[in-house]
């Protein structure tokens, strides 16, 4: 299949009355990729998303899709499939009902909508279900329904708006990888909004980073972990140690009355540096002079497959440094330690 | 669809509103009779309702009638409704339904049924046989309101109070009854609106010697029209409207008409 | 729910004052109306205790029956024209933006909360040859004379309408409200139009509550007195203006009776239908 689906968004922001959901959004988005608008709750990801689907006027800016403006077109006319937060399955119609809705409303014959139906209930996995009522479908069941009833017209965008929201932990980390299967399958453009960042990473090709209506960040998975742009991105994305200090000349940063090594960094302003507590290093005895705040462990704790340990180094907050049981140091609270950071695990971040 | 929407709201605002406008122009009429366009502007019709006795004690037995019985009624609903949901009764049900009844079933049921009442009792024709009979009626009203109003308090409210060392009378007095008081409100003000208007039960049970003002508007209408009767409307539509605009603006119009507002306020929240 | 406690010894006493209120004068009149229903009148005024059957012969009579049957007829009506003009206004008002929806709803409740006399004093006004629609239509120049359209069935339906409309709304409006948007944006999604989703989704969805509605307006419209002795001609009368007329001032006290259990029969049926249909409903959501 051809990749179609590729969308551009130009200016777009949203206003309700006095709040700015959405303030200048400019997006490239790839055809046959899945997108996650990943943010917390109130930053814009799921009015923008509807603003893509046409639920949603933009107050300003415009969207285009495979090279068509489309801003001005309501939604059931642009070939779209979205599965809801809620789901919004018809209550008044069958698991089979509902998936060949779309058909059905566009006139195409019974025989074809059963045959569309039955293909669309294999892919998932719900064969022999097409004659149950919602009301008897589990959680899970549902969730599938909606995105086989998303899926049946072969729409050029699948959006997907927190749509494993209402399901337990277990069963959501299951159907993670369902849904990534079967968009890589379907290689269809999907955009889906999650405030989850372990559902960002475990789906995505790419990530849109948001807050405050704003786009922080967009960038692969990994990247965006590795390589935070913002000290949002940093903290939101998994947990850091921000250090804050000033630059010291050309790829020298002083925090408190150290010195650190870290590559890029020039003339004299405020620099924010952050680093993952499984890239930090926890060193006993006397804090070398380069690249070590000396502290004091303040707290331990063992989560079996990892441990973690607090310490303090005179900065605003603990340091937190990781790692495995192996490397497990005998360490116990009081104690005098230093943290080491070394230059290549160093990511200097826009505050 | 837009289009359809607009024709569809203005038509009914139109049919809503229409009778009121018309009913106003024709209270401002300067003439006895009534004309369009009007002659001339004039309050003359409403000075009357004030100064003709016939009216105002008419007006002022409507106002006794409506007081009272809508204190009734909620003097009625309110131990129902809070007994009926606090406490695990058997026959729940079956109450509550007797309770709703009265005003499900059509008005001249429940005018009948006092009328052959007190007249079986020999006490006829007096004030308090319409006071009790609206009260009956309209208790529905306040039941309604005060048992949503149960449904919705946290019954984790009560029990802090309990923990907190007040017995179960000063529990409800201190904690329920304030949580209440507001749909009580409603409910009688609710009551109150529909018994001033009230005509068939206040006709049947007492209207030879009781004359509220719906009553004594109809009398008049069949004596031929006087503009004064649409001065009237005039007051009680301005009643109406302005309990109702309290209402949306001091207490919450849109859940006691059983809307769910999460679901309503969704697009500004997002 | 089942968790609350047993009743107590205070609160059954607190339940006593309701319970006896509504024993005495609202259980108990229906029992004097059943045996009301078989006394004897007396020419000129009261009735007497007896056992004849001469009022209920009356009510199943060829007359009184096709009265009755009028009275359904013409409730039923306004009961279809209320729920085909309110279902879709009220789908509307339930998606308007929060100062039209209160305002509208403000107006509604006014109208609900007018006495009937005024209502029909209104249209009756309205309809009329002195300073009504026509004559209007006369100072703009539409129509040469003025012209009375009542009293008359239609005069009727209209004011009936404009009773029960408000109610229709009120009943039709918690479901309504509480439809999830989503279900119709996802309509749209797949491709429906907004009227293509008012037809394929909301209505089918909200059918039990288009079907509670619409006989509740009727068991309304049964009970009205004054709109069809206002603005209607003697053909034109319902069962509650004969029940009235025959019980005011004790002219036929047995023979109201028995018209008036008759129609509490009728409507307890409508409202016993109504709330299995609605629990269907809530069971369905």
């Amino acid at each position: 299949m051809t990749a179609r689906g590729g969308l551009r968004l130009e200016g777009l922001v949203k206003r309700f009355g006095e709040v700015l959901a959405v303030d200048g959004v400019d997006l490239e988005l790839p055809a046959g990729k899945l997108i996650s608008f990943l943010g917390p709750s109130g930053c814009g990801k799921t009015t923008l998303l509807r603003m893509i689907a046409g639920l949603e006027r933009p107050t300003a800016g415009r969207v285009h899709l495979d090279g068509e403006d489309i801003t001005d077109r309501p939604p059931h006319t642009r070939d779209i499939g979205m599965v809801f937060q809620s789901l919004a399955l018809f209550p008044h119609l069958t698991v089979a009902g509902n998936i060949g809705y779309g058909l059905r409303i566009r006139g195409v014959p019974g025989e074809r909508v059963d045959a569309r139906v039955r293909e669309l209930l294999d892919l998932v996995s719900l064969s022999g279900l097409a004659d149950r009522r919602i009301q008897q479908l589990s959680g899970g069941q549902r969730q599938r329904v909606a995105t086989a009833r998303a899926l049946a017209l072969e729409p050029r965008l699948f959006l997907l708006d927190e749509p494993l929201s209402a399901l337990d932990a277990n069963l959501r980390e299951q159907l993670q990888v369902e849904l990534r299967l079967l968009q890589q399958k379907l290689g269809i453009t999907t955009i889906m909004v999650t405030h989850d960042q372990r559902e960002a990473m475990t789906m995505s090709d790419l990530v849109v980073v948001m807050r405050a209506g704003r786009v922080e960040q967009v960038g692969e998975p990994l990247q965006v972990y590795r390589r935070p742009a913002t000290a949002f991105v940093a903290s939101f994305i998994g947990t850091t140690n921000l250090l804050r200090g000033r630059a010291a000349g050309r790829d020298l940063v002083r925090i408190g009355d150290r010195t650190f090594e870290v590559a890029g960094v020039s003339g004299d302003g405020e620099v924010v540096l952050s680093v993952r507590p499984e890239e930090a290093r926890l060193l006993l005895g006397e804090a070398p002079d380069g690249n070590a705040l000396p502290g004091t462990v303040v707290f331990v704790r063992d989560l079996g497959e990892m441990f973690e340990c607090y310490v303090d180094c005179g900065l605003d907050q603990h340091v937190i440094v990781a790692g495995s049981p192996r490397e497990r140091l005998a360490v116990s609270q009081g104690q005098p330690v230093a943290v080491g950071f070394p230059p290549d695990v160093c990511v200097v971040v826009r505050p | 669809m837009r289009v359809l929407r607009g024709a569809l709201t203005a038509l009914v605002v139109g049919f809503l509103v229409a009778p009121l406008v018309i009913v106003l122009i024709v209270s401002f009429n300067e003439n006895r009779y009534m004309d369009f366009p009007p002659q001339g502007l004039s309050l003359h019709w409403y000075a009357e309702l004030w100064n003709d006795p016939g009216w105002r004690s008419a007006i002022e037995r409507s106002l006794l009638i409506a007081t009272t019985s809508a204190l009734l009624a909620v003097a009625i609903a309110t131990p129902m409704a809070y007994v009926l949901r606090a406490y695990h009764v058997r026959l729940a049900p079956l109450l509550y339904a007797v309770g709703i009844l009265p005003f499900m079933l059509p008005p001249v049921i429940s005018a009948l049924g006092a009328q052959v009442f007190w007249n079986a009792t020999g006490h006829i024709y007096r004030i308090e046989n319409v006071i009790v009979a609206h009260a009956i009626f309209f208790s529905t009203l306040p039941l309604i309101t005060i048992s949503l109003a149960m449904e919705q308090l946290d019954p984790s409210l009560p029990e802090a109070a309990q923990t907190l060392g007040a017995s179960p009378r000063t529990t409800f007095r201190t904690v329920t009854l304030p949580l209440l008081l507001p749909s009580m409100i409603t409910g009688y003000a609710a009551a109150f609106v529909l018994s001033l208007n009230e005509y068939i039960i206040a006709y049947l049970v007492a209207g030879f010697t009781v004359e509220t003002l719906p009553i004594k508007i109809f009398n008049s209408l069949r004596y031929g029209f006087t503009p004064t009767i649409a001065a009237v409307a005039v007051v009680f539509i301005l009643i109406a409207a302005t309990v109702f605009s309290l209402f949306a603006l001091y207490g919450n119009l849109l859940r006691f008409l059983g809307a769910d507002e999460s679901v309503l306020e969704k697009p500004e929240a997002r | 729910m089942s968790d609350r406690p047993r009743p107590t010894r205070g609160a059954y006493a607190v339940l006593a004052f309701p319970v006896a209120m509504l024993s005495v004068f609202f259980l108990s009149p229906f029992f004097i109306m059943l045996a009301a229903s078989f006394y004897r009148r007396i020419e000129g005024g009261f009735y007497e205790p007896a056992f004849v059957l001469d009022s209920w012969r009356r009510v199943f009579s060829d007359v009184f029956l096709e009265r009755a049957g009028f009275s359904i007829w013409i409730s039923l009506l306004a009961g279809a024209v209320c729920i085909a003009v309110a279902f879709p206004f009220t789908y509307f008002l339930t998606r308007m933006r929060r100062r039209p929806h209160v305002s509208l709803l403000v107006l509604v409740l006014s109208a609900l909360s007018l006495s009937e006399v005024i209502v029909g004093f209104a249209w009756s006004v309205l309809l009329g040859r002195a300073a009504g629609i026509s004559n209007i239509l006369v100072w703009l120049g539409v129509m040469g004379e003025p012209v009375a359209y009542q009293p008359g069935f239609v005069a009727v339906l209209l004011g009936l309408c404009y009773i029960a409309f408000p109610y229709c709304v009120l009943t039709l409006y918690p479901q309504l409200s509480r439809l999830d948007r989503e279900v119709t944006e996802a309509a749209q999604t797949l491709g429906a139009s907004p009227w293509r989703t008012f037809r394929t989704v909301v209505v089918p969805i909200m059918r039990p509550t288009i079907v509670a509605g619409f006989l509740l307006v009727f068991v309304f419209t049964l009970g009205s007195y004054l709109i069809a002795a206002i603005l209607g001609r003697p053909e034109h009368w319902t069962l509650s203006v004969f029940i009235s007329d025959q019980a005011s001032f004790n002219a036929n006290v047995p023979f109201a009776s028995a018209m008036a259990l008759l129609l509490t029969v009728a409507s307890l049926a409508v409202v016993g239908l109504v709330t299995v249909v609605e629990s269907r409903t809530r069971r369905a959501a």
